[in-house]
């Protein structure tokens, strides 16, 4: 049947099919729609947990693949760095049921903060690695990399990128179901890792590596189409992006060689179309490992061809490619000139950042610290989730952000070497369990003293609104018990806690104080639902009797509800979700609640 | 694959761009074409520059459209436009919500809003529709509506007949709100 699918829904529906028993994952774009459409579409039988992070995540799936069960991870490729030390044991350890980690990268990068290649990642500890180049492949690859997995007892990667996660594309879907009924534990003294295990888990590796290269050699998505003395050697998206380059080239004779499975290198099938060839242009996102294993085929088998890619300046080393960037080095390289476009010269743009949304109660708690260390100075300390945001004028609250969880810890840091300055680290809820607690038990370990200001809406905003741990609800469709992050903090050693409605502005400001001064490690806890969660609400509306036309409003907020047009201050009433944060701060008293009849 | 079809659709994180877009997928599905779209969610969503890209054609390599390629640019916003207009191709259709949406640097007062918009846009594309879709949607019943009041503009620059578009609609708009954005489509259409 043909189906309209986003490449992450047909990831999930590809591994449903591979007969998946434990999906396992932490939220992060672009991987995040891989294990909520296994959840929606669970015939019943398959366990989905949003796990607390990337490294809880792959553990779990470890344990119930040693039980037997096939297992899929996912995560974005900075969550792979979270969960490495779990998966690199586990490459020498070994699996029992087929177990995929499913890690999506973002070349741009996108939504991202860094463009690292989990390909290399696959190099490193020695697994093999599925690369698709479009949502379909992608839909019958999955279920290659759960076999390949079973067939050598080694966990697989299989990595696609944005523009196939975040791609929709038609694609023929069956819902035959593979079932695989796990064996069950069997205790067995190489589940447990010694240094005498692990060097036979590394010779492992390195024998299995050979075999898996030469499977790959033969595996039917490495492919070769075309004919000449140039060939292309292209992967992921950049194989796309080649094929529409040479469509608009006039289809010169050039061989184009797709190479989905990057890792172990499939030496004889790179021997094959480098046969009867000149030149290679390597064609790969990121980071040049089809180009850096070419060379090597190329130097071991003497061969006299010359191999165009990054590493000779031909093509970009950062950012995501296009059919220009892929068309543009081929012409450079074939001595064609490419048709110019006339584009309209634009003049300079206002830019458009992505913004906190209306009523954000982030904005708030913000606004809020803002306020109470007014005349001191103070360092503020972010991390990753819709706050991140709150580093935009005019709030401009967040001075460092570095990487999940880091706030915490990076404050420290700064305190020990400016003690006189205050140091607060913002955390949302989710990336408080997912990292943040290491951190609280160091600073009030090492007696640092800190203000950890947990932005808690109860949910994971930015990726979707997952469940985490605080919110009690699991991907199951369980009520659990929430996890409590005031008596977290007091449990990890934080001796003032105290719980703000940011929305309530007087009464946090005066606990905002009461944490300043207080003299160790302190915690605020600003717990307000997430805007978008809010449904139904009254929107303020300005008094324009009493409006001065000031723009504190605007200038200290930075709502996306409040604008000034022609001098008059205005609230759009159908952004406004009535918080009432501005008419709390209006100097004039200007902003009321608009009364409805009910009321 | 020549002859490739490439529709932008282009707005501000919030306005609907991704519905719109899965709606014209499933009517040229219908029409029997390959269908790939590329779209950005996360971060970016919140408020922020938008764009969906939908391409179709009996075979479609890449999902993503090149600058000075796109057959349509549909704007929700007129800044938007603007800022897309490199991807139009030399006589490609506009259409656009004339609507004007501030971005916050605007709103703070550290970027202007630019005056001549339409003007620009009708220098570079003299027969760019540029409608008052809010209106349109509101007269539908809801502001929301303004996506679907803009792909029934769309409509008429594309060989799709009617009823595929209003079956289409029914099947990716929530059942509740299908009586309105079937009312928001007619009105586009016109």
């Amino acid at each position: 049947m043909k189906r309209f699918l986003m490449g992450n829904q047909a990831i999930a529906l590809g591994a449903i099919n591979a007969g998946v028993n434990l999906v396992s994952g932490y939220p992060g774009t672009p991987s995040s729609e891989i294990l909520e459409t296994v959840a929606a579409n669970n015939p019943g039988d398959i366990y989905v947990e949003w796990s607390a992070n990337e490294k809880a995540a792959m553990e779990v799936a470890a344990g119930a693949s040693y039980a037997g069960a096939r297992v899929m991870v996912t995560m974005k490729q900075v969550g792979l760095s979270v969960a490495a030390d779990a998966l690199l044991s586990l490459a020498y350890v070994g699996i029992k049921g087929g177990f995929v980690v499913v890690v999506a990268d973002d070349p741009g990068p996108i939504s991202s903060q860094t463009e690292q290649d989990s390909r290399c990642f696959g190099v490193f500890a020695k697994l093999p690695v599925f690369d698709p180049s479009s949502p379909a492949e992608a839909y019958l690859m999955i279920e290659d990399a759960f076999l390949l997995s079973e067939k050598y007892q080694i966990p697989v990667i299989f990595r696609p990128t944005t523009r196939i996660c975040h791609a929709c594309a038609d694609l023929d879907h069956n819902d035959i179901r593979t079932t695989n009924k796990p064996s069950g534990f069997i205790k067995d003294s190489k589940w447990v890792i010694f240094p005498k295990r692990a060097y036979e888990g590394h010779l492992h590796l390195a024998s299995v590596s050979k075999q898996i290269a030469a499977d790959f050699s033969c595996y039917g998505y490495n492919s070769i189409q075309g004919n000449g003395r140039l060939t292309i050697a292209a992967s992921g998206i950049a194989y796309q992006y080649c094929r529409e380059a040479l469509d608009l080239l006039g289809q010169p004779q050039i061989k184009l060689a797709k190479i989905a499975t990057p890792t172990p290198f499939p030496e004889q099938f790179a021997l094959s179309f480098l046969q009867n060839t000149d030149a290679v242009i390597c064609m790969e996102e990121l980071d040049p490992v089809i180009e850096k294993e070419l060379l090597q085929v190329v130097g071991k088998h003497n061969l006299p061809i010359k191999v165009y890619g990054k590493l000779t300046g031909n093509l970009p080393e950062a950012g995501e490619y296009s059919v220009e960037t892929v068309s543009a080095a081929l012409a450079d390289i074939l001595g064609i000139e490419l048709p110019k476009n006339e584009m309209p010269q634009l003049p300079d743009l206002p830019n458009r950042p992505p913004v906190l949304c209306a009523a954000c109660p982030h904005r708030a708690s913000f606004y809020l610290v803002k306020k109470a260390c007014a005349g001191q100075d103070a360092v503020f300390s972010g991390d990753i989730g819709c706050y991140t945001l709150g580093n935009a004028a005019p709030l401009s609250m967040v001075d460092t952000c570095l990487c999940m969880g880091a706030g915490i810890t990076v404050a420290q840091g700064l305190q020990k070497i400016n003690p006189e300055t205050l140091h607060f680290a913002f955390i949302g809820d989710s990336t408080f369990f997912a990292s943040g607690l290491t951190g609280t038990v160091n600073a009030a370990y090492n007696q640092t003293k800190i203000i950890i200001v947990v932005l808690d809406n109860n949910t994971t905003a930015m990726t979707g609104h997952q469940p985490h741990p605080g919110t009690g609800q699991t991907m199951m469709g369980e009520i659990s018990d929430k996890i409590s992050i005031e008596k977290t903090l007091y449990a990890l050693g934080i001796n003032s806690v105290e719980v703000c409605n940011p929305l309530d502005c007087d009464r946090t400001m005066a606990a905002i104080k009461r944490a300043i001064a207080f003299p160790s490690a302190s915690a605020l806890i600003m717990r307000s639902p997430c805007a978008v969660k809010i449904k139904q609400f009254t929107p303020a509306k300005i008094n324009t009797d009493k409006c001065s036309g000031c723009a504190y409003c605007i200038e200290e907020l930075g709502c996306p509800a409040l604008t000034k047009q022609n001098g008059i201050i205005t609230i759009d009433q159908e952004h406004c979700k009535g918080c009432m944060l501005c008419t709390q701060i209006c100097p004039c008293g200007a902003i009321e609640k608009v009364i409805t009849k009910e009321e | 694959m020549t002859g490739v079809n490439n529709i932008l659709i282009v707005g501000v994180g919030g306005q609907g761009t991704i519905l719109a877009s899965r709606i014209l997928a499933e009517v040229a599905i219908a029409g029997g074409y390959q269908v790939k779209i590329s779209e950005i969610h996360g971060m970016s969503q919140r408020g922020g520059s938008v764009m969906t890209q939908l391409r179709f054609a009996d075979e479609v390599f890449s999902p993503v459209i090149e600058p000075s390629t796109a057959d349509i640019l549909l704007s929700f916003e007129m800044l938007e436009a603007l800022r897309a207009l490199p991807y139009l191709k030399e006589g490609g259709e506009l259409i656009v919500s004339k609507q004007e949406l501030l971005p916050m640097p605007v709103i703070t007062g550290t970027a202007q809003y630019p005056a001549d918009i339409a003007e620009r846009l009708l220098s570079v594309v003299p027969d760019a529709q540029i409608v008052d879709a809010l209106s349109l949607a509101k007269k539908a019943g809801t502001v929301k509506a303004v996506n679907v009041v803009l792909l029934g503009m769309l409509s008429r620059h594309l060989p799709f007949d009617e009823n595929s578009w209003l079956q289409a609609i029914r099947k990716c708009v929530k059942p509740k709100t299908v009586e309105i954005n079937l009312k928001a489509f007619a009105l586009g259409r016109g």
